[in-house]
């Protein structure tokens, strides 16, 4: 193995962990982290269903995000939308076709390839937009640290470096599936030695080894929202976390003889 | 209207996003709670001074509100910086203070969370924006966790539902630890634990404004409708803000009320132990304070050994009542559980309008135009009724039962979209007017609107801040400061109680003359 094929593998292996661990921590501490009172914005879902839908709206159409600002949430959903589809675009080099249950899912990663091939663009196209606003609007600057614009500029790289392996300097596609399958069976083949895809893989990497420890971790942030995935039924059902309950022995005690 | 120091901003014809300009209100910071105020809430006092060990005590506070708060972890690690919020906070569209901004209000909060409990802002502090904590943060903290009335306005638009009240909350509670506590709030906690309403109102004064409103009634329709205080036995507590027993226009909204109950024929009474709706608890983030405020109405309800407990109109009141009352001091298993627990008196009108038990004369009100605020916690913090949005439909549905004239306010300003008074969260006081009057501006342009187009004379709201707030405020704007109404005062003037005679004549006689 080439020096270069050890050394992406490497960084692989740790980023993949990184990304794991660091979402598993995350994940336990909000799991773990109580919420003591009943605090969803109204008019909120009154039942389960609802408010799995109305998660279901944020996550997939940015709802709340339409009503706030127009160009914001289409610069916005233009590049996650198209990032979703080159994702599922790049599901073919982690499937082998051979598989028992590849036949399951193998037309349909067929099916994305046009649209995943051209929603590279619409994802370069919406962070553009993102980095004009990032700088044009006095709002938006104001509140931007240097970490927001680096975090654009890191995924055009991606999205850039990804397009050009699409439309100008291609790669030997075949060799890359045989390393990308071999690291899931911890014996990576040879990685073509490309400039753009190794460009295009060293930055995916470190974004996935510091997707957990940056604000990249919107992504699970949404689904623990105390303001959007409680349901609204305090009335009802009494909410108590543990830490609150304690409480309940001690209450009252001191000023009820008082004011009388 | 006092004499002012500042600049009262020009409505505009159409709302506009002001630009930018740092440290517009840097200096408006409200007073410190003295010792004596902080102790009575198990708060160390400080008298305004730094203390021994502050800074240690500052960090050690918020590794523990983030362990106790959800919300507080999560919307501390989720804001992405997509500037949605940046124009939603009427305090920045009235100011032009980017800290005035909700992310820009949190990232004062979020920036010392970095430094100390996450491993970017520990190790790389400039890239993310992390600070350390000093004196001069905390002082910029008790100034602009102080600019936000905790309105929730920009948690509806924020795509991972950031909710800035939470964090104003936290910050407040850290600051009262290290005795920078607010005098307003404070003060008037402090008042609740010794006399069981916010205005220091004794049972005795208490009982004899009753009675003189008893005495207003009769005089007013010629039926005794009473209002009853500490009778043992009635079926339903009436907790409403003390506001309600004198201000004007609370209290024509309590004889609205007194004539509902009355008509509807039920038991009902006031208590001089939990004499107030209103738990500034809240605006502290205090879970103890609220607590100790809110268990007082379970005192009442069992020392009076109620059925039912009803709330008056007041907004944040309402939100502790509705999402957290059962929480602080349930279970309510002592009640009847056939009604809702609390309900809002406007529930409990709206239920008696739809049986049809109420009588209304509503060419009474044929004089006024009328247009409703809805109050922030009201609107994004709880709910009446069954249906989500019923807080908007039934309020709107008993004006337009008792008054002829009602216009709506620009869409994008009601609803789940309403601007704040500009009161709310514990801003309420003299030593915060300046904010008070700028943050107004979104809603007083709304309402400019609807004057200048339909002809609107009344503004109602149903609460207790927002009334006082209007009442002071809309003078600042040119406008009446009776323009505000409770929406039981609407009411009020459009009710024919049973056996009540009308005199149609003499208003026939004026009319001719
Ligand atoms: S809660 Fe209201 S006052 Fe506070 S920052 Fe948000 S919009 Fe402004
Ligand atoms: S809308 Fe939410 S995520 Fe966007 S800047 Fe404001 S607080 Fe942050």
């Amino acid at each position: 193995m080439s020096f270069l094929t050890i050394f992406f593998a490497l960084l692989f292996y740790v980023a993949t962990f990184s990304l794991v661990a660091g979402l598993a921590y995350r994940i336990r501490l909000y799991i773990k982290t109580p919420a003591p009172l009943k605090i969803p914005t109204t008019p909120a879902p009154v039942t389960r269903t609802g408010v799995a839908l109305r998660l279901f709206r944020e996550v997939v159409f940015f709802e709340s995000l339409f009503k706030a600002t127009l160009w914001t949430w289409l610069f916005g959903w233009m590049f996650h939308f198209g990032m979703f589809l080159v994702l599922l675009r790049h599901l073919r080099y982690f499937i082998n076709p051979e598989w028992f249950w590849a036949p399951l899912v193998w037309p349909l990663v067929g099916l994305v390839q046009p649209f995943g091939l051209y929603a590279g663009f619409a994802m370069l196209a919406g962070l553009g937009g993102l980095l004009v606003r990032r700088f044009a609007v006095d709002r938006v600057r104001y509140i931007s640290a240097p970490s927001d614009f680096i975090w654009l500029f890191w995924l055009m790289g991606i999205a850039a470096s990804g397009l050009i392996m699409s439309f100008i300097l291609h790669t030997d596609i075949v060799q890359l599936k045989e390393f990308t399958l071999g690291l899931m069976s911890l014996s990576p083949g040879e990685l073509p030695v490309d400039l753009p895809l190794l460009i295009h893989l060293g930055l995916v990497a470190v974004l996935m080894a510091l997707f957990p420890y940056s604000k990249l971790l919107h992504a699970v942030g949404i689904f623990f929202s105390p303001t959007r995935n409680q349901v609204d039924n305090p009335r009802e059902k009494r909410h108590l976390a543990a830490w609150a309950a304690k409480y309940d022995d001690t209450r009252g005690s001191r000023d009820s003889a008082e004011g009388q | 209207m006092a004499k002012v120091d500042f600049e009262i901003p020009k409505l505009k014809k159409y709302p506009e996003i002001p630009v930018v300009v740092e440290g517009t209100m840097a200096h408006s910071s409200p007073y410190v709670a003295a010792e004596k105020f902080q102790v009575q809430l198990d708060f160390p006092g400080g008298n305004g001074e730094f203390q021994e060990g502050w800074k240690e005590k500052a960090i050690e506070k918020m590794g523990e509100l983030l362990g106790k708060y959800r919300s507080l972890q999560v919307f501390l690690d989720s804001c992405v910086k997509c500037g949605a919020c940046t124009d939603k906070c009427h305090y920045f569209l009235g100011t032009g203070d980017p800290k005035n901004m909700p992310v820009a209000r949190q990232d004062l909060f979020r920036a010392v969370y970095r430094r100390y409990f996450t491993f970017a802002g520990k190790y790389f502090p400039k890239l993310v924006g992390a600070v350390d904590l000093t004196e001069d943060v905390i002082k910029e903290w008790y100034s602009y966790f102080h600019q936000c009335s905790q309105c929730r306005r920009c948690s509806v638009y924020c795509p991972y539902g950031i909710d800035t009240a939470e964090i104003s909350m936290a910050a407040r509670e850290v600051l009262d630890h290290i005795g920078f506590g607010q005098k307003y709030c404070n003060e008037i906690i402090g008042k609740v634990y010794k006399i069981g309403n916010n205005l220091g109102l004794p049972e005795r004064a208490l009982a004899d404004t009753l009675e003189g409103l008893e005495e207003d009634l009769e005089d007013e329709t010629g039926i005794a409708v009473k209002v009853p205080l500490d009778v043992k036995g009635a079926d339903i507590l009436l907790v409403t803000p003390s506001a309600d027993f004198f201000a004007e226009p609370h209290v024509d909204g309590l004889m609205g009320y007194a004539k509902v109950f009355h008509e509807a024929g039920v038991s009902w009474t006031v208590s001089s132990h939990a004499s107030e709706a209103a738990n500034f608890g809240m605006f502290i983030g205090s879970y103890e304070n609220m607590q100790r405020v809110a268990i007082r109405i379970r005192e009442a309800a069992l020392d009076l050994g109620v059925k039912r407990i009803i709330f008056g109109e007041c907004g944040h009141a309402w939100r502790v009542a509705y999402s957290f009352l059962n929480t602080l001091a349930g279970p309510w298993d002592f009640l009847d559980q056939n009604y809702p627990i609390p309900q809002h008196i406007c529930e409990f009108t709206h239920n008696l309008i739809q049986d049809d038990k109420l009588t209304f004369d509503k060419s009474r009100n044929d004089d006024l135009v009328i247009t409703f605020h809805d109050s922030c916690n009201v609107a994004r913090a709880s709910r009446m009724g069954d249906m989500p949005g019923g807080q908007f439909t039934i309020p709107r549905d008993i004006l337009k039962a008792v008054c002829n004239n009602f216009h709506d306010m620009a869409p994008e300003t009601i609803h789940e979209h309403t601007f704040c008074c500009g009161g709310g969260g514990g801003l309420l006081t003299d030593d915060l007017m300046e904010i008070r009057v700028k943050g107004m501006v979104p809603r007083a342009q709304a309402l400019q609107d609807v004057v200048d187009e339909y002809g609107v004379t009344n503004l109602v709201a149903i609460c207790a801040i927002c009334k006082s707030q209007f009442a002071k405020v809309l003078p600042y704007y040119g406008m009446e400061m009776d323009m505000i109404m409770s929406l039981h005062q609407v009411l009020s003037n459009a009710i024919i109680l049973t056996g009540q005679i009308v005199d149609d004549d003499d208003e026939a006689a004026e009319d001719a003359a």
